[in-house]
């Protein structure tokens, strides 16, 4: 039992194995499993044909079936290996199928036809990746353009977002004033509106403000989060008043103190922040789309949900594009995960 | 060219677009695709700017969530798109253009005739809002392989519901096959088998009421259907809401007998079932009430009254109302037309197989078994309120949330009640 | 970055450092609020009084001025039940329905959620190799949109999907998961935290590494048993964390939407539709579009909210000063 809760504390620097190690890398590696299988099977399946996509039971990786170009014959024809009957053992082409009878030939003898039964073969499949999931992209419609507009919006609104939230922030917990609680409970209040329920009256507003088919219709009325605003207030809280003072005493003003002490004291939950600015902005989708409707103007989420139509989705073309819109904030991630590491170690070790 | 697009992104971005230039005409037309609509309309209206000088047509395709729930509120508020493929056909009329003014009214009117009724939502006989671009109409795809080998003979022509339920459940049972039959989940596609067992969907006044005996005794059956296996419950059942669910991928691998969808699926079916399995489509079965109705449906291209440019816009659709462009879009799109003119000709459909030829001139040809119900339903403006109602009450009787008596009682409220805010 | 920051911010101290002349100290507390405070007027305050115009008129106009006023009706018609507990008995049954899945979902979602941050924390705040590597695995989803967890899970799930292949190898039969009421919501549960457990993982660990190692060293001397450490030390000191985390789930928790939305559309039947969901629907999504009714309802849930988290920051104060 001691050796248990010996696990539930920290137990950093010893240097031999025992079972709560073992327990310990054992939960991490199902975690490893259950986060990034999920990932895993988008991306493969991204490289399947959407016939491929549709069939019971799913193969892991993708495969197709194989072809071969026979002379006399303008189209590939796919391949079977015959079962059972005659020709077992044997591998054919299929010429045409009429319902329970297909008519083959050998390719290596292609005068001949030859009649099985359905039931007497299986088809040739080789693993393939199907690229044209991703080149189709390109050709269809202006990618680089939505992928600009998508980067514009979510590098910006992270900017305004992180200098705005981190002043608000700043002033919640460094400053004693009147109306600090009151403002404090509105942003609270803030928190508690979901974006969804306030969508027509949102819009109405961002339309008079003549926000409505331009990239700032996405950046601005995202621009304060409460959420932003308290987290990062209740990581300044931390930040010790003394340091504040010092510099006070050195004649420095409060802008600088905001900018030059307290903004890299907090790098860790504005590092937080920025990922998490950075997501949410980038995956945006229910509000880009009711703003924008003039493709120039489109990211790369309403380019990703247009091969949803109101009766057939596009699944590979989806599923390559979700992949290809999961490649820059993956980078992002890798970029700042480093970031956030050296920020808490170094807060940890104060 | 890079290089190029990149300079014009930063400029429309810096210019903080829209309040950008704009050029002298340039009509915006917001599309969507279930195929590959919008691509083709972007082809053959490069042919219409070459023809008409100073007309420039951009084509914006979104998500089809952005015409359902969007479009409405962007036109309320006075923004949105010149033009646009839209499905609310008759709830969206307020906004629409008069085409009267711009174009051949005779040529519409002989080439569209019944469709045009479904724009004018409601008592106004006389004005030309949209064109029907391409016409629906929901049926039935079986899986005539499975038939096969089970040995079992496909029914008729006007075989019933109940028929074909039976036969279906055969063929599931002697083949091993998980499911007999589906019906997408959808107000739209229960409309008809509901009309085929009575269902009037209006009162003597034209009231829209939904609930009578007629469509209760189909929402009992189907219910029953689903308690006894006959039905797949993972269609209904699958989803909440009002949300839209096929079952194509059922059908595709081979797990279905029977399925009941609509013209759309042709295009799918020719491509994903391949050499798999036979496919036929048999069109809407017979009900209780000697009917053997489908669902008309489908999309139209409209615009909008609040445009700079009437008559530019009035010239594109105009455009695509011509009976060789017509045609044209209609065979790369494998849709069905809803030009006469372009129907009586027939069409030869580009990049498919005989079969699905076969199978779309299959549903061209149950078209005058669709009872007048049914194209009133269509041509109604709330429909999409009876449509969203009929698939959360029923779904809520399927899952057994409610009793179908429960299911129905709240869902002749619902509409009650939708109909006191709108009016 | 810091080449184009560095100027801007001498920049904006000018007019900063007027600012601060003229007011004083204190009541440039405002300065730096004024943006924030602008923004959140314009783009949260402003909606929520529209809405609460909303809540007060019927018809399906988008246009505020085109609505005729009902005064409380919209409220009466969320409220008018003979029994709460049962939405069979109210006439919007579907809100009620919302609400007690909402109430259930939040209950099992924040505690299983933070349950296992907490544990997940703990034992990434050990001493183990490769933790880099291990933090970002478990923050991962939280990258992913909304919609594509979604999309990735409906996937697995689905009758024909890998999961079920999987079941089907090792000889159990296959199911479709969510046509099934209970494993619906099950499952709802699961990518929820699945979702959101990297977030407040890394929020806790934060908590856990700014605990002075010499206090653990302090108990390891008073051979204080581990157990006692961890209710004594660790969650005392992780208490304003806590706090943090818990608020912030329980208010997600409570504005869960596109995922399940995109994952379960609500279903099967109404088993997973949660209230944010009934508001968008009968407001935005739905037709007609009952606008009024949304806001009505939004309003309640921003009330229930606004009166959860006092309690939550009430509690928290007591034992901060107990």
């Amino acid at each position: 039992m001691a050796n248990l809760w010996s696990m539930l504390t920290a137990t950093r620097g010893k240097g031999r194995w025992d079972w709560t190690d073992w327990v310990s890398y054992s939960y991490l590696f199902l975690g490893v499993f259950l986060m990034f299988f999920p990932v895993i099977w988008l991306v493969l399946s991204s490289f399947k044909t959407e016939a491929d996509l549709q069939r019971y039971p799913p193969t892991f990786l993708p495969y197709q079936q194989e072809t071969v170009v026979v002379d006399g014959f303008d189209e590939p024809l796919p391949l079977f290996r015959m079962t059972a009957g005659d020709y077992e053992g044997q591998t054919l082409a299929q010429l045409r199928r009429v319902g329970l009878q297909a008519q083959m030939i050998d390719p290596a003898n292609p005068g001949e036809r030859l009649r099985v039964s359905i039931n007497d073969r299986e088809p040739v499949q080789g693993v393939a990746l199907a690229l044209e999931n991703y080149t189709g992209l390109f050709e269809r419609f202006n990618f680089l353009r939505f992928f600009w507009n998508s980067t514009f919006i979510t590098v910006t609104a992270t900017l305004i977002m992180l200098l705005v939230n981190a002043m608000a922030a700043f002033a919640l917990s460094k400053y004693e004033f009147r109306g600090r609680t009151t403002v404090l409970l509105l942003v609270i209040g803030t928190l508690m509106i979901p974006q969804t329920v306030v969508l027509v009256p949102l819009f109405l507003i961002v339309s008079e403000l003549g926000m409505l088919n331009s990239l700032w219709g996405v950046i601005i009325p995202g621009a304060a989060t409460p959420t932003g605003v308290f987290l990062l207030r209740q990581y300044m809280i931390t930040i010790p008043d003394e340091i504040l003072d010092a510099a006070r005493m050195d004649k420095a003003s409060e802008w600088k103190i905001f900018w030059r002490i307290i903004l890299p004291l907090s790098a860790p939950a504005i590092a937080v922040l920025a990922i998490l600015a950075i997501m949410w902005r980038w995956n945006d989708f229910l509000w880009p789309l009711i703003v924008l409707t003039q493709s120039e103007n489109f990211t790369l989420q309403l380019a990703l949900n247009s091969f949803q139509g109101e009766l057939q989705t596009d699944w590979s073309s989806l599923l390559a594009m979700t992949v290809l819109t999961l490649l820059p904030i993956a980078a992002v991630f890798m970029f700042l995960q480093k970031y956030i590491a050296t920020g808490i170690a170094s807060t940890g070790g104060k | 060219m890079k290089q190029r697009i990149l300079t014009t992104t930063l400029l429309t971005s810096a210019m903080l677009a829209g309040a950008g230039a704009v050029s002298a005409q340039e009509v915006r037309f917001m599309c969507y695709s279930d195929g590959n609509e919008c691509e083709v309309y972007e082809d053959v209206l490069n042919r219409f700017e070459a023809e008409n000088e100073g007309i420039t047509v951009a084509i914006d395709v979104v998500p089809y969530q952005a015409i359902l729930e969007n479009l409405p509120v962007q036109l309320a508020a006075g923004t949105g798109p010149d033009i646009a493929k839209v499905t609310d056909l008759g709830g969206l009329n307020e906004y629409y253009l008069d085409l009267t003014p711009y174009v051949d009214a005779g040529y519409w009117e002989a080439s569209f005739g019944d469709t045009l009724d479904w724009y004018r939502g409601g008592d106004d006989r006389q004005g030309i809002y949209g064109m029907h671009s391409q016409l629906t109409i929901t049926g039935a795809f079986i899986n005539a392989t499975l038939f096969e080998q089970a040995g079992i003979e496909i029914p008729g022509e006007d075989a019933t519901w109940a028929e074909w339920a039976e036969a279906a459940r055969a063929v599931a049972e002697a083949t091993d096959t998980p499911f007999p039959m589906a019906i997408d989940r959808s107000g739209h596609r229960v409309a008809g088998p509901a009309i085929s067992y009575g269902a009037a969907l209006f009162n003597e006044d034209g009231e829209a009421i939904l609930v009578d005996d007629g469509f209760r005794a189909f929402v009992q059956q189907f219910v029953d259907w689903h308690e006894d296996g006959t039905m797949a419950r993972d269609v209904w059942a699958g989803q909440g809401g009002a949300t839209y669910q096929d079952a194509a991928q059922e059908f595709i691998n081979g797990e279905l007998v029977f399925y009941y969808s609509g013209s759309w699926q042709v295009g799918r079916m020719n491509e994903q079932v391949g050499d798999f399995f036979d496919w036929q489509v048999v069109g809407s079965p017979c009900g209780p009430a000697g009917a053997c109705s489908g669902m008309p449906g489908g999309a139209g291209i409209v615009g909008f009254a609040q445009t700079d440019h009437p008559e530019a816009v009035a010239a594109v659709i105009d455009f695509l109302a011509q009976e060789d462009i017509y045609a044209e879009v209609t065979a790369r799109t494998s849709n069905l037309p809803a030009h006469l003119g372009v129907a009586a000709a027939g069409v030869t459909y580009e990049g498919v197989s005989e079969g699905a030829q076969a199978a779309l001139n299959a549903f061209a040809g149950d078209l005058p078994d669709v009872a007048p119900a049914a194209f009133a339903y269509q041509g109604y403006a709330g429909n999409r309120a009876m449509f969203g109602i009929t698939v959360e009450r029923v779904s809520q009787a399927i899952v057994g949330e409610l009793t179908v008596d429960q299911a129905m009682e709240r869902a002749a409220a619902d509409l009650q009640a939708a109909m006191a805010e709108t009016e | 970055m810091l080449v184009i920051l560095n100027p801007l911010m001498r920049i904006i101290e000018i007019p900063m450092m007027a600012l601060q002349r003229l007011l004083g100290v204190n009541r440039l507390a405002w300065v730096f609020l004024l943006p924030n405070l602008l923004l959140f007027g314009l783009f949260a305050f402003l909606p929520v009084i529209l809405n609460l115009s909303y809540s007060l008129t019927g018809g399906d106009n988008v246009l505020l001025e085109a609505r005729p006023y009902v005064g409380g009706r919209n409220f009466e018609t969320l409220t008018s039940c003979s029994s709460f507990l049962d939405p069979n008995t109210c006439i919007e049954d579907k809100f009620w329905r919302a609400v007690w899945n909402t109430l259930w979902f939040v209950t099992l979602q924040v505690g299983i959620m933070v349950g296992f941050a907490l544990l997940t924390a703990i034992i990434l705040n050990r001493d183990i190799r490769a933790r880099g590597f291990f933090r970002s695995v478990f923050f991962f989803p939280v990258l992913l949109s909304p919609v594509v967890v979604a999309l990735i899970w409906k996937w697995i799930l689905q009758r024909e999907g890998v999961l079920n292949a999987f079941l089907d190898w090792i000889g159990i039969g296959g199911f479709n998961w969510l046509i099934d009421a209970e494993w619906a919501f099950a499952w709802t549960v699961f990518l929820s935290v699945w979702a959101h457990m990297g977030f407040y993982t890394l929020i806790l660990l934060a908590g856990l590494q700014a605990i002075p190692r010499d206090v653990y060293e302090a108990a390891l001397m008073d051979r204080a048993s581990p157990w006692r450490t961890f209710r004594r030390i660790t969650l005392p000191l992780l208490s304003p964390t806590m706090l943090v985390v818990l608020v912030l789930a329980l208010i997600k928790g409570v504005q869960t939407f596109d995922e399940v939305y995109a994952f379960t559309g609500g279903g099967p039947g109404t088993a997973t539709t949660f209230i944010i969901q009934y508001i968008y629907e009968e407001g935005f999504a739905g037709a007609p579009r009952l606008f009024g009714l949304a806001a009505a309802a939004s309003l309640m849930v921003a009330i229930v909210l606004v009166v959860l988290t006092l309690i939550q920051l009430w509690i928290n104060r007591r034992n901060v000063d107990g």
